[in-house]
């Protein structure tokens, strides 16, 4: 397995298990409370604190303990990057219109904020997904 | 969907008629992980004409000789 390819484990890992943490998180809260009224910023901000943290700190790990002939970054890995980014960007786009829809209707800023999330999130799982895909089978 | 790629090669008989070169030699050579000789070598992964070049000219043979290619017309 080269370096981009365990990057890409990697960043799907990270994705999954911090935005996992966080839902769990506001729907604990969400037991005793309305939804809307669930105090959701502080577990936001720690979630995508920690993925960030967490994908600096992996990356340094696998950096160091993949073996120096897989550490090249070729034009096969360059080629899976770009598809897998093309991938991702339509789930940011998709949030960005779905946050600028729920601002037009006046939503809650509960809304907005984690229609945002989901979508960074999906972004990076979807990406992700795509190009181990890729690196698994072939394109 | 992923699509298998229409071009064949001639990697693996190649690299055993040159000394049963191993992958990762191939992989040296060209300036690419020992992952993407794989790929390519199981049609998993077409390379760029510059890339096709470089394999060509490891073997030093010419380029229709490393791939061959299936598609219509052909």
């Amino acid at each position: 397995m080269t370096l981009e390819e365990r990057r890409s484990w990697t960043y799907l890992a990270v994705a999954v298990v911090s935005y996992g943490a966080y839902l769990s998180a506001v729907f604990s809260k969400a037991a005793s409370a309305p939804l809307v009224d669930v105090d959701y910023v502080p577990a936001m901000l720690w979630s995508i604190g920690i993925a960030i943290v967490f994908g600096i700190l992996l990356n340094i790990a696998i950096g160091i303990f993949t073996p120096r002939r897989e550490q090249t970054k070729d034009a096969r890995d360059r080629d899976i990057e770009r598809l897998g980014e093309h991938v991702g960007q339509a789930f940011l786009v998709m949030g960005g219109v779905a946050a600028l829809l729920l601002a037009i209707v006046e939503a809650d800023y509960f809304y907005i904020a984690n229609v945002l999330y989901l979508c960074f999130v999906l972004s990076a799982v979807v990406g992700s997904v795509a190009k181990v895909i890729v690196y698994r089978r072939g394109f | 969907m992923v699509k298998a790629t229409k071009v064949t090669n001639n990697i693996r008989a190649l690299r055993f008629a040159n000394g049963e070169m191993t992958q990762a030699d191939l992989a040296e050579r060209i300036g690419v992980t020992r992952q993407t000789v794989i790929a390519i070598e199981q049609g998993r992964y077409s390379p760029s004409l510059e890339m096709a070049f470089q394999i060509a000219q490891a073997f030093t043979v010419p380029l229709d000789e490393v791939f061959q290619y299936g598609g219509e017309g052909s």
